[in-house]
């Protein structure tokens, strides 16, 4: 929580430890190394080599449901107890997660060209994903469109507490209705396994580092509000 | 309890069936919106009538189209007539949610007895399991005005209105137009519609639960 010190300056604990920025940066070259010279072309593809685009692919669609997830959690803590700060890490999660999204969208669209011959197929996950931005777009409108700062958090939140509700509905129910073209995991191979996990990490990593960074600005911004206003 | 409960929802329910009576804001405005775009979509694609998928999704269209012009208004009104403060004083936010979201009911119910026969007609439609239709109808309205009510609440606080309550709604109302278009289609073609009548009961009950809990924080200051 970002506070004034004796001189009227703000100060907020650090974002992450030097060291793992510079760890992430390694970790994250690895992993794109890995991805184009340890893994073999995957069989059974169209084009083996374009395979490679699923390791960044799928951490970036669950790193996306994380982030989410966490949204919502912090929704329904602002709930509980009020605090903006809630609120505003609310706001960032969601804001990170459309980030991730619209990745995973843009590189499931090139690959489903491909692939599949188009870059949109309304295949069950592309229609949940292409939900999931139009709610976070609206949160966004929501948002963006309500006076006042406790108003806004109230409302957000509530918003984002039933979209997050009615989420099993649009990702389960909703594909059992039309055919899918995505394949099951159990059809790459274990490299494949391997890679992706380390991308898995590498994009936990990064999410946790931005989220730190806009939480860092978030307080800067709150201190300053409640500074001004005394 | 539970009766002193049901007479708030009542009271307010009939506190906007009143207002309505007299001055007539949302009703007619629906119903004419329903009726120009049913008259417009027959128009121009009435051979279409007889393929029932075709035709249960423009029904629908026509039905949410309709929601959409009439049921933002809800609470926009209380803002603007200054009355929303008198009603949070008068009664507990639940009954409000579940007056109003009884009155959303009964003016969808209104504009599907015009608009839904007018269809059928216009288009040509063949309906071969009618209790299947009008289940899906009835589960369909009351699920749409379940999740609009809520949104309804939510678009009254903001700033721009009648964009943002259609952009607010869509995502929370997919799942519905999605089984409500697919279970009308297959009962227009004479199959029952079971499972797509009880995912729109379950989501009622699922959004219903959670407004319920969310409502006091969007309806109190």
């Amino acid at each position: 929580m970002g506070r004034l010190d004796t001189n009227n300056r703000i100060s907020t604990g650090p974002s992450i430890p030097v060291p793992l920025q510079w760890g992430l940066g390694a970790w994250m070259s690895a992993v794109i190394a890995a991805a184009f010279l340890y893994v073999p072309p995957a069989a059974g593809f169209a084009v083996p080599d374009a395979a490679r685009i699923v390791i960044f692919h799928v951490p970036c669609a669950m790193i996306s449901v994380l982030a989410y997830l966490v949204s919502t959690v912090y929704a329904i803590a602002y709930l509980k107890n009020g605090t903006i700060a809630s609120d505003a890490k609310s706001a960032i999660s969601a804001g990170l997660g459309f980030t991730f999204t619209a990745l995973a969208t843009v590189t499931g669209m090139i690959f489903a060209k491909v692939q599949w011959g188009a870059a949109w197929n309304w295949d069950p996950r592309e229609t949940t994903i292409l939900i999931l931005m139009i709610v976070y777009a609206a949160y966004f409108a929501l948002r963006g469109a309500i006076p006042g700062t406790i108003a806004r958090a109230r409302i957000s939140a509530a918003y984002n507490i039933l979209a997050c509700v009615i989420m099993p509905y649009l990702v389960f129910v909703l594909p059992r209705m039309m055919g899918g073209l995505h394949p099951d995991r159990a059809s790459l191979s274990i490299e494949y396994r391997i890679v992706m996990g380390a991308a898995m990490i590498g994009f936990m990593w990064l999410y946790i580092w931005l989220f730190r960074i806009h939480v860092r600005i978030s307080e800067y911004e709150i201190a300053w509000r409640r500074a001004r206003n005394v | 309890m539970m009766r002193y409960y049901l007479r708030c929802v009542l009271a307010v329910l009939g506190k906007d069936i009143t207002c309505e009576l007299r001055a007539r804001h949302a009703l007619g405005a629906i119903l004419l919106f329903a009726v120009t775009s049913t008259i417009a979509v027959s128009f121009t694609l009435s051979g279409w009538g007889s393929k029932s998928e075709v035709a249960s999704a423009l029904l629908w269209i026509v039905l949410y189209f309709s929601a959409m012009s009439g049921l933002g208004r809800s609470f926009v009104h209380e803002e603007e007539m200054r009355t929303a403060a008198l009603l949070k004083f008068s009664t507990r936010p639940n009954s409000v949610y579940l007056g109003k979201l009884a009155f959303n009911w009964m003016l969808l119910l209104c504009v599907q007895i015009v608009t839904v026969p007018l269809f059928v007609m216009l288009m040509g439609c063949r309906v071969d399991h009618w209790g299947a239709f009008i289940a899906l109808l009835l589960v369909g309205s009351f699920a749409l005005s379940a999740g609009a009510t809520m949104a309804a609440a939510m678009v009254a606080r903001a700033s721009v209105k009648g964009a943002l309550f259609a952009v607010i709604s869509f995502p929370l109302l997919v799942p519905v137009l999605a089984s409500a278009i697919h279970g009308t289609g297959l009962a227009m073609s004479g199959h029952s519609a079971a499972s797509d009548i009880r995912l729109l009961t379950y989501y009622s009950g699922t959004v219903i639960t959670a407004s319920l809990m969310l409502f006091k924080f969007i309806w109190e200051d």
